[in-house]
């Protein structure tokens, strides 16, 4: 049995879907965060088997770069969150609303 | 007892054409089947550390499948950067906050936020799988897309895989594109690490009450109270100022 290529794309794909669907239906803001993570790491594992597909290791070192940014993103968005968290009294994204009244 | 067991990972054979594929398609459906259910676990688990606790078995499940697809390296990186410290951060910021379970998907301001989401995904996964996935769907694993046995119609084509780039070792391979073609945006990355770094320190550290940021040494605390003074006695002083400046 040979595992085509295209099915590593396709869990991939999945992987962001369920990404996607948990930062549209969640309301908690660490959840959603962590349906980003989600997101990117999906998107790790395409340029992962692109790079094996093409023989190259170039998708290796993008995925790496992307993994960096990841860990910058990850660090900054959870000290929003805290700040978040102290003015409101809350990580629900929905009490978020200043600027709608 | 020196017989040696035959590779079924192509990526552990000298040639991978010789691979038999059977190892690679179990690790693949049942780490496959693991990552997605975690994955769905985390968006319905109630509570965040048991969401966060599910996305860490989803990173070991991904470091497992860049390992079968000749990551090595970035396999190591997933477990040590993702499930170690960025799970950690997380976790730590849960615990911080304070933990409380909560509806999984009611109490939203929009009617039926849930289901449509759920909607939009299917539709996302199959223009994704449309798009993406199935022109790969034919073939051997992983093989260097070649036109003449594409067009040829040869399913079974050798896989070539990344042996010949990894034949010094993955992490050497890595790196010697890291430091030669990919050297500037890896200098951009470390600038990227230091702003994040100091943009972390300004927004994380503790607001103080604004009156407590005045500066009571006592000249400032007599120049404030200058400037307290009504208006008539306020505005000579500004001229002196003034004054004083140009001179």
């Amino acid at each position: 049995m040979i595992v085509p290529a295209g099915w590593y794309l396709l869990l991939a794909a999945v992987l962001f879907s369920i990404g996607v669907v948990g930062v549209l239906a969640r309301r908690n803001l660490i959840v959603m965060f962590m349906c980003i993570e989600l997101m990117l790491n999906s998107v790790n594992l395409t340029l992962i088997a692109f790079s094996r597909i093409n023989g190259t290791l170039d998708g290796q070192v993008l995925s790496f770069f992307v993994m960096v940014v990841a860990a910058a993103e990850v660090t900054v968005g959870l000290a929003l969150i805290v700040n978040l968290f102290r003015l409101k009294a809350s990580v629900d994204a929905d009490d978020v609303d200043t600027l709608r009244s | 007892m020196t017989a040696v067991l035959p590779p079924l990972l192509a990526q552990t054979l000298p040639d991978p054409s010789q691979a038999t594929g059977s190892a690679e398609f179990w690790v693949f459906i049942l780490v496959g089947a693991v990552s997605v259910g975690s994955a769905l676990a985390m968006v319905l688990m109630r509570n965040p550390v048991h969401a966060a606790l599910m996305l860490v078995v989803n990173f070991f499940t991904l470091a497992v499948l860049y390992a079968v697809l000749e990551a090595q390296f970035l396999a190591a990186v997933q477990v040590i950067v993702y499930a170690g410290a960025i799970m950690v951060l997380f976790l730590f910021v849960l615990m911080l906050i304070g933990v409380r379970r909560e509806p999984r998907f009611s109490g939203s301001r929009i009617p039926a936020q849930g289901p449509i989401a759920v909607i939009l995904g299917l539709l996302l996964v199959a223009a994704l799988g449309y798009g993406i996935a199935s022109p790969y769907m034919t073939g051997a694993s992983a093989c260097t897309p070649d036109a003449a046995t594409a067009e040829a119609g040869d399913e079974a084509r050798p896989c070539s895989g990344l042996v010949e780039a990894n034949a010094d070792g993955n992490t050497e391979g890595v790196g010697q594109l890291l430091f030669t073609r990919y050297v500037w945006p890896f200098e951009v990355t470390s600038v990227l690490l230091v702003i994040a770094a100091v943009g972390v320190m300004v927004i994380g550290r503790k607001r103080e009450d604004r009156s407590e940021l005045v500066d009571r040494t006592p000249a400032v605390v007599g120049a404030a109270a200058a400037a307290a003074e009504p208006e008539p006695a306020a505005a000579p002083a500004a001229d002196d100022a003034e004054e004083g400046s140009a001179t």
